[in-house]
């Protein structure tokens, strides 16, 4: 498998966040996007996404053009933004049912809990989302994550809020998906302790 | 790498079968809507206080009455409806599931016509079902009451439809809630004319099929495009 950037160039107002920019992410690599605040990180990864159309450049997976949200785009990603996509109303457990049955994976209630509980989350299970603290919630992200058998993950700051155990979950999530053949792409401006073959992308001003 | 596992990810385990699409999205959003219960009550308990301050503003002349009632009890169930519209999406925009509605390997517009079908389930219906008590207040007779009913029935689905587009388009803007009426109730006109009419003609014996036959196509009409409106919008407003 292989996502390959070609050209991509994206303004926002008079601002250019990229231009140009082409890279190819193959199976089992990771792709770290770095950059100030309001560089294009976010907007990258909605690129990546289909969420944002690019002004320029095109996306192609194994070789098909990507239009913006077309259905194989919408079946290889997973992006998980700054916001957690949790219904405050819904359990943790209910959470992470509904975001999987949208994602059309059918995964058996058992493995859910057991996911959930591999979260740190055992306790936390069917406490509505309101109740979750911030880092909690992120951990409910990564049970999706680890369950939802994407293999091109897009992810906004995702170790935002976690603590020190929380960020050695994630990565101990990302290093499996990526040697069952899974590729990733990580904005973040924490250094990331993933055993795996890491690129970094620096984003930066460009003169107009 | 491990091989079989590679493959696995190369065919991901998704089962799409896009019909489920409307099932998963309206039992999710009614799922959502009974968790929050008073919301729902609020929007039936406005309908009721709206059509009920009208006898205390015109007075209780029951010829005058049994004259307004139809065109009260449809403003009201418009602008009911008109409060509940914001709930439909800025919820979901809000918290980021919506992004995550639109990336989901489910056909958009199928996942809109689930949550527009849910939204009617817990405005339009109920507020149908209210309807002939309010009508009665007015000294409205059985037949009456019977188009009443039907008319709300019709129309109330095509005022979630509109208001859905609405909804989409103002996702996001500030002030949004008081463009989306600007923008929706125009709209809501032609609904509100074959509505109430229907009901009148109904008073004064005429037949009245062909303002019940225009709702009715008006709600086919609607199924069929409203929801892929809703998609363009709702990928407008998150771009």
């Amino acid at each position: 498998m292989t996502l390959s950037a070609t050209c991509l160039t994206l303004s926002r107002g008079p601002r250019r966040l990229f231009a140009n920019l082409s890279f190819t992410l193959a199976s089992g690599q990771a792709l770290v996007l770095r950059g100030a605040n309001g560089s294009g990180k976010t907007t990258l990864l909605r690129v990546l996404a289909g969420l944002t159309v690019a002004d320029g450049g095109q996306l192609h997976w194994n070789g098909e053009h990507w239009t913006a949200l077309c259905a194989s785009q919408r079946a290889a990603s997973l992006y998980l933004g700054h916001a957690n996509a949790l219904k405050d109303e819904l359990t943790a457990a209910e959470n992470l049912a509904e975001s999987l049955a949208f994602d059309g994976v059918a995964i058996a209630g058992s493995l859910q809990r057991q996911s959930l509980d591999s979260m740190g989350l055992a306790q936390r299970q069917h406490l509505p989302a309101r109740r979750l603290s911030q880092g909690q919630k992120r951990r409910v992200g990564l049970a999706r994550l680890a369950l939802a058998r994407k293999p091109l993950w897009l992810l906004d700051e995702p170790t935002n809020a976690l603590d020190a155990e929380g960020v050695a979950l994630f990565s101990r999530v990302v290093a499996e998906h990526l040697q069952q053949g899974g590729m990733a792409c990580i904005a973040s401006h924490l250094p990331l302790a993933i055993a795996a073959p890491v690129h970094e992308l620096v984003l930066g001003e460009i003169a107009a | 790498m491990n091989a079989t596992a590679a493959q696995a990810l190369i065919e991901p385990a998704v089962v799409v079968e896009p019909e489920r699409a409307v099932w998963l999205a309206a039992a999710r959003d009614l799922r959502l809507g009974l968790r929050s219960r008073a919301e729902l009550v609020q929007a039936l308990m406005f309908l009721v206080i709206v059509v009920s301050l009208f006898p205390l503003a015109v007075g209780p002349e029951s010829a005058l009455l049994k004259r307004i009632a139809s065109g009260v009890v449809w403003v009201a169930a418009l602008l009911s409806v008109l409060l509940t519209l914001p709930r439909l999406f800025a919820a979901d925009f809000a918290d980021g599931t919506l992004e995550q509605l639109v990336m989901s390997p489910y056909p958009l517009p199928l996942i809109a016509a689930g949550k527009i079908l849910a939204h009617w389930l817990m405005s339009g219906l109920p507020l149908t079902l209210v309807a002939p008590l309010l009508g009665l207040q007015f000294g409205l007779g059985a037949n009456e009451l019977v188009v009443l009913v039907a008319s709300l029935m019709l129309g109330t689905p095509i005022l979630s439809m509109i208001g859905a587009i609405g909804a989409a388009l103002t996702l996001g803007v500030r002030g949004g809630s008081i463009l989306m009426a600007l923008l929706v109730l125009p709209l809501y006109v032609p609904v509100l004319i074959f509505g109430s009419g229907a009901v009148e003609q109904s008073m004064v014996s005429i037949d009245y099929s062909a303002n019940l036959s225009l709702l009715g196509a008006g709600l086919l009409i609607g199924a069929l495009v409203v929801p892929f409106a809703v998609a363009a919008a709702l990928r407008i407003s998150l771009d």
